[in-house]
């Protein structure tokens, strides 16, 4: 991204040459780790069905993994939530992840099948296998998306993404050079519907490797014992805190809501960096990205990068002292006011609405 | 030992403003720092001098301006600061950034063979974590991002092992140097570097390259031109078509009674799902 290329003149028609004309379809990488596919997957092959039906192609699957019979639940998978074929690199190889041989086998499906559009999951595997193929095959690559759009002028894919500062947006296309490749973070966009009984091709292909040319070897897998991680990203109701709390103390109001709501906790960078939560409760571009049924954001600002990870929440009420902050702009409810005097009546007024109708059941 | 650290020169972030009419970044004024995550980077680097007496050598891409993140390295116990900067490297996306990175640390491993290479997990300004594994398929290096703790190394056989943070787990990966890792942040603290670091840092002549001095081989894969990504358009977020509702009351506690009928209002089933909700994390507690 450089605010030097702004300056170019946008919008002109470009015939494709016809190296680049050659490549047709939207891929998704689809993420397998130990026989479970990363819900991010089919996240994105429900936006990879939009790009794709405008440009009147086809989308596919990408499986790299070991050989098993998780690998056609999968591909049902990826037919069910939309994909019209996967193509399946099965080798003991690829059991964990490693950047060499995934980067192999990717990159060779690419140049043998050649796809105009291809998207991977900002996790970290995705992030390091991206920006692996990116590199070698020599082609944009676009981090952490929010929205994705098809410029039917140039038959090029618009990636939207944060940029530096704060409150803005940028749309990058790669024009000369496919495929186009953009990764976009988990819960950013949402599950698409599952049709059960859609069917799709397969094709395999081999990965042709050996495991002695490859250096790096995995020793261990540690999974992580806690699972608070996940529990943010997919949890249906969290309060949140800003710096607009005023003092870590004033924290615990933030906490006693939740309680009374079954919900997570979560706040902004801010209150990372000051050792207020953890790390993992951060929510927002370079935290979580949250798409709960309700989301109470109090002494919460509404900057950029805290917007694009809560977008997607079905309902979202802000308390802010400041009746011009830029969170009103998306939230659905405004409440003006303190937050530390507004959090206790909320937590004691939803204790006792939700107790009380508890009772009556 | 010989270690490469890539650092990068950004504005401050918490400074930034973003001009309210133009909708344009104001960086008049705004002060420069080292990327935050690259300090965590840069610490590995320095205890693998303490550990091995490896020499460590950080290099920056960026205008004549980014000399003052490299002065900066130095005083923590840097050896050796190379700024590359070149009018040709202007405009670079990620590609032509790892581009222009690679050769010249393939460079400087024409002096003093290099063992590894370290980046931080991501910028702050450019925040993709793309430069990093650019570097690394550039120069045929293992690549080992997100690592959390480096658990050894064994100088003899030039074996590393790693842990590196994957999803929902942890991998411990062991590879052959050279390689690249990408530091993860909160792994470490950097360091108050010593007085004789400091004395050192303020006489140390930093070294300049140039596209050429770097032994860049094509720079047509450089800046702009060799930047497959383009910016279309930079723009504000659209507030949404429909505002907010606005929730008032004379008291808090009216205010709160009245949110709440507004929301489980427009929104059934939101009651029972919050009650079926507290059933199960109350469950989940007692159990
Ligand atoms: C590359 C990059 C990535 C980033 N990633 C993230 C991210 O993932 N997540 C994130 O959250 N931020 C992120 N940020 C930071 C982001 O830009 C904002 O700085 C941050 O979200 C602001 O946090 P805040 O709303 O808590 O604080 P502030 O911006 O300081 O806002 C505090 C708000 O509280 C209000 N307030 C004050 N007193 C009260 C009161 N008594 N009652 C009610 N309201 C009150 C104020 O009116 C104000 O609106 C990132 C920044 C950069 C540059
Ligand atoms: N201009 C640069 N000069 C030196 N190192 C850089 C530069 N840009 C990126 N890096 C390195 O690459 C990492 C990832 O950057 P990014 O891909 O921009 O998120 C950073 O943490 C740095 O270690």
């Amino acid at each position: 991204m450089t605010e030097q290329a702004t300056t170019r003149p946008a919008g002109r028609t470009v015939e494709l040459d016809e190296r680049l004309a050659a490549y047709k379809g939207v891929w998704v990488f689809i993420e397998m780790e130990r026989g479970h596919v990363h819900p991010v997957s089919w996240e994105l092959i429900g936006e990879g069905r939009k790009l794709a039906d405008r440009l009147g192609v086809d989308v596919w699957g990408v499986i790299l993994a070991p050989p098993g019979e998780a690998n056609m639940v999968a591909a049902g998978e990826a037919y069910a939530h939309g994909a019209d074929g996967v193509y399946l690199m099965e080798d003991p190889i690829l059991a964990d992840y490693r950047t060499v041989p995934f980067n192999n086998g990717l990159c060779t499906l690419v140049n043998q099948f050649k796809p105009e559009i291809l998207l991977l999951g900002a996790t970290t595997l995705g992030r390091d296998l991206a920006s692996a193929v990116a590199t070698t095959l020599a082609t944009g690559l676009t981090a952490d998306c929010t929205a994705l759009a098809i410029d039917l002028d140039t038959r090029s894919m618009a990636a939207t993404r944060p940029t530096f500062g704060g409150s803005l947006l940028c749309t990058i296309h790669t024009l000369k050079a496919r495929p186009q490749m953009a990764t976009v973070r988990p819960r950013v966009m949402a599950m698409p519907p599952r049709t059960a009984g859609r069917t799709g091709r397969i094709v395999n292909v081999p990965l042709n490797m050996r495991e002695d040319d490859i250096i790096t070897k995995v020793l261990d897998y540690i999974p992580d014992r806690d699972q608070e991680q996940a529990q943010l990203a997919f949890a249906d109701f969290i309060v949140a805190g800003g710096r607009g709390l005023g003092k870590v103390e004033n924290f615990r109001l933030v906490e006693d809501l939740a309680a009374v709501l079954g919900a997570e906790v979560g706040g902004t960078r801010p209150l990372v960096q000051g050792g207020w939560i953890g790390a993992e409760r951060q929510i927002g571009q370079t935290g979580k990205t949250i798409r709960p049924k309700l989301y109470i954001a109090a002494g919460i600002s509404g900057a950029i990068q805290h917007r694009v990870g809560v977008e997607g929440a079905d309902c979202i009420v802000a308390i802010n002292s400041d009746p011009n902050a830029p969170i009103f702009d998306f939230a659905h409810y405004a409440i003006v006011g303190d937050a530390v005097k507004i959090l206790p009546a909320l937590t004691e007024a939803f204790r006792a609405r939700l107790s009380a109708n508890r009772k009556s059941i | 030992m010989h270690v490469v650290v890539c650092i990068k020169q950004v504005p401050d972030s918490a400074q930034i403003r973003v001009h309210p009419v133009t909708n344009t970044i104001m960086r008049q004024g705004v002060p420069t720092i080292i990327n935050p995550y690259d300090l965590f980077a840069l610490e590995e680097a320095l205890r693998l001098k303490d550990q091995f007496g490896a020499k460590v050598t950080v290099l920056t891409m960026g205008p004549k301006m980014a000399d003052p993140a490299l002065r900066k390295a130095l005083p923590f116990g840097a050896d050796e600061a190379i700024l590359l900067t070149d009018r040709a490297f202007a405009g670079s996306d990620t590609l032509a950034t790892s581009y222009a990175l690679s050769s010249a640390i393939a460079k400087i491993g024409q002096t003093e063979p290099i063992d590894i290479v370290f980046c931080g997990k991501q910028t702050i300004d450019g925040d993709t974590a793309q430069v990093g594994p650019g570097i690394a398929t550039r120069l045929n290096l293992q690549q080992l991002t997100y690592v959390s703790k480096i658990v050894s190394i064994d100088k003899g056989a030039r074996q590393i092992v790693v842990h590196r943070r994957a999803e929902g787990g942890v991998q411990v990966l062991r590879t052959s140097l050279p390689c690249l890792i990408t530091m993860l942040e909160d792994t470490n603290h950097i360091r108050f570097g010593t007085m004789d670091d400091a004395f050192r840092a303020a006489r140390y002549q930093l070294t300049e390259w140039s596209a050429t001095d770097a032994g860049v081989p094509d720079v047509a894969q450089c800046g702009l031109r060799g930047s497959p990504t383009v910016v279309k358009k930079v723009f504000a977020p659209s507030a949404k078509t429909v505002k907010a509702s606005p929730i008032a009351g004379e008291t808090p506690d009216a205010l709160a009674k009245t949110l709440i009928d507004t929301v489980f209002t427009a929104h059934p089933g939101l009651q029972e799902d919050l009650e079926n909700q507290i059933a199960i994390s109350t469950q989940g507690a007692s159990s």
